[in-house]
């Protein structure tokens, strides 16, 4: 068992540069400024100018400035109602009036809010961004702007009215207060709404199509510009279509090569010419050109003969699979009570016992992986890591054999498969337009793209038909038959 | 043989006279019956019209007393004795042909070849 050849190959890796998943299971889509928090847009041409060459760097740069910056534009947010109500009992304490209880209450109320506020802030804009989109979010960059004209007039107010005139009714300057900060929630109101609610409710059915092996699926979205529907559509796509595999589009490649081969024989040597010019050069290209006609007339022949030995083959070599890896189930249990006294050596813990039962079935695993042309998705590492979790969690030899069957999602692999950051946008409209009926995109990734279509769900319209409960009633039919 | 409700029915006739065999205690004639009004008439495979509910002979034992009478299977009963069989429930039509009480039965059965006969002879020019 250790002539084990090193199965699985080496897991590809990409040239040189740090992958990082783009994708988080926080929701906060990043624009190139714009991620997840922020509410300025300012900082997109600062970015931008920052240069392609040090992408390395700014990949991790980019994604967490727009934090640093909603921070900032939070801390603001927050902190101005409070700078509304100190500033005037530090600047001119003596000529305040004071007031009584409406003045708590408002106090109170100020600091829920604000409270509300800041968890509300936390939750939707202060988290790290899920991607990387081309371009800023309108209703992002919208808000933002919104936002901070709202601090900025109120500001102006608060400056011309309250400091200049050196205003002595306190109360008024707390309402002030409060009035900025229940403005500021409703704002926060409507980011919910435009951000979060509006593409809740499904109105489009979207079709993609992988190219190159026209895997398709359909899902519904809502509302939504190009590009975050194309953000959705890729995060669904790594969770539903299996690992792309260039290894088995090789045949109909080859199919096609010869196809074109057979062609250009016929169109050269025309058949009529030959017969007088080189008698011997004419025979030849008769034989190839009937030889040609041959071909494809049985290219067909050939798929199908070639198809039904490839099912064969994959099926005697699973039938051997699952036998080899029922069988190296069985050597391996459990430990129960009555086991503890069995001597020190045969007891493992799990990491061992999957080594010890893994050669058994090294060798059927690898020659079904090579037959279906997967055996580079998956390392002996990963098998065996796979093999000690079924171990663990009390699998049956079927559940562990399924891993390796059919392909899997994209994620269920290393991820250097992933290509997360490859993703490119192709798109005829401007991709922070809303998605429409008949919208078309691709989505290209190195050697492969998605093509997606966009049609409405139609207008469902339900009629309603009232049925009696005693309308039901019911009649036997006999025949019978009697001899006499 | 489709009737028009209301309307008196008019059918090609013959009639067969059955006499009963005694078996044992039972009188038995030798044949199969189906149908009647409270009967599904679209299950007959003898009728022609699929919403007749008459009386049917559905089989008939070889070499019993229906066959040797010349009853044939298919055909329709009319009458059973002078009773009317072709507004009656299927056990009615049972109760009227196995009455113990009569030795033999005087049925009028019609079937669609006697219909064809009788057009036919009609058609030949007398002489």
């Amino acid at each position: 068992m250790d002539t084990e050849p090193t199965p699985l190959a080496t897991p590809i890796t990409p040239a040189a540069r740090e992958i990082k998943p783009t994708w988080d299971d926080n929701w906060g889509e990043t624009t190139t400024a714009v991620t997840g928090t922020s509410e300025l847009s300012v900082s997109q041409e600062e970015v931008v100018g920052l240069g392609k060459e040090i992408q390395d760097r700014t990949q991790g740069f980019r994604r967490y400035l727009p934090l640093a910056v909603g921070l900032c534009v939070g801390l603001l947010v927050l902190a101005t109602p409070l700078v509304f109500l100190l500033l005037p009992a530090v600047m001119w304490p003596d000529r305040l009036q004071a007031c009584g209880a409406a003045c708590e209450g408002l106090f109170l109320s100020i600091s829920f809010k604000l409270l509300i506020l800041l968890v509300a802030v936390w939750a939707l804009f202060l988290r790290p961004g899920r991607a990387s989109l081309p371009r800023v979010c309108v209703y992002r960059a919208f808000l933002t702007t919104l936002t901070l004209l709202l601090t900025m007039s109120y500001w102006l107010f608060y400056g011309v009215r309250i400091l200049d005139a050196q205003d002595e009714d306190y109360h008024g300057i707390v309402q002030f207060a409060v009035s900025l900060v229940d403005s500021q929630l409703f704002v926060h109101y409507l980011a919910v709404v435009l951000l979060e609610l509006r593409q809740l409710r499904p109105c489009y059915s979207v079709c993609v199509i992988r190219s190159t092996d026209g895997e398709t699926r359909h899902y519904n979205i809502g509302q939504l510009s190009i590009q975050r529907a194309a953000l959705s559509i890729l995060e669904y796509y790594y969770r539903d279509f299996p690992l792309h595999n260039p290894a088995l589009l090789s045949a109909s490649k080859h199919r096609a090569a010869k196809h074109l081969a057979g062609l250009k024989v016929y169109n050269v040597d025309a058949p009529g010419n030959t017969a007088g010019a080189q008698p011997g050069n004419g025979n030849q290209s008769r034989a190839m050109v009937s030889a040609a006609a041959k071909r494809k007339d049985s290219a067909h022949n050939e798929l199908y003969y070639e198809e039904a030995d490839y099912e064969r083959r994959v099926r005697k070599r699973r039938a051997r699979l699952v036998v080899a890896v029922e069988e190296a189930f069985t050597h391996v249990r459990r430990m129960k009570k009555e086991d503890e006294r069995a001597s020190p050596s045969d007891i493992m813990d799990v990491r061992e016992a999957a080594l010890a039962i893994f050669p058994s079935m090294a060798r059927a695993l690898q020659k079904y992986l090579r037959t279906t042309r997967r055996q580079h998705c998956h390392s002996m590492e990963s098998i065996q890591k796979h093999l000690a979790f079924c171990l663990v969690n009390n699998m049956s030899p079927k559940a562990f054999l399924e891993a390796y069957l059919a392909p899997g999602p994209t994620l269920q692999y290393g991820p250097e498969r992933w290509m997360a950051d490859q993703w490119t946008l192709v798109s005829e409209a401007s991709v922070t337009s809303g998605i429409k009926e008949g919208t078309e995109f691709l989505l290209r990734c190195l050697d492969f793209s998605l093509a997606v279509t966009i049609k409405g769900i139609p207008y469902i319209r339900l009629t309603e038909e009232y049925i009696d409960p005693k309308s039901h009633k019911f009649i036997l039919l006999l025949q019978s038959e009697t001899s006499v | 043989m489709a009737f028009i409700p209301g309307q008196p029915v008019t059918a090609v006739v013959q009639r067969i006279e059955i006499q009963k065999l005694r078996q044992g205690d039972n009188l038995i004639l030798g044949f199969s019956i189906g149908g009647g009004i409270d009967q599904d008439p679209g299950q007959n495979p003898y009728s022609e019209d699929k919403t007749d509910k008459g009386i049917y002979v559905t089989r008939i034992t070889p070499g019993g007393p229906a066959d040797a009478a010349g009853l044939m299977m298919g055909d329709k009963i009319m009458q059973v004795n002078g009773w009317d069989m072709t507004m009656v429930t299927h056990d009615q039509a049972r109760r009227t042909l196995t009455k113990k009480k009569e030795d033999v039965v005087r049925l009028l059965v019609t079937r669609k070849s006697l219909e064809e006969a009788v057009k036919q002879s009609m058609s030949y020019p007398r002489q």
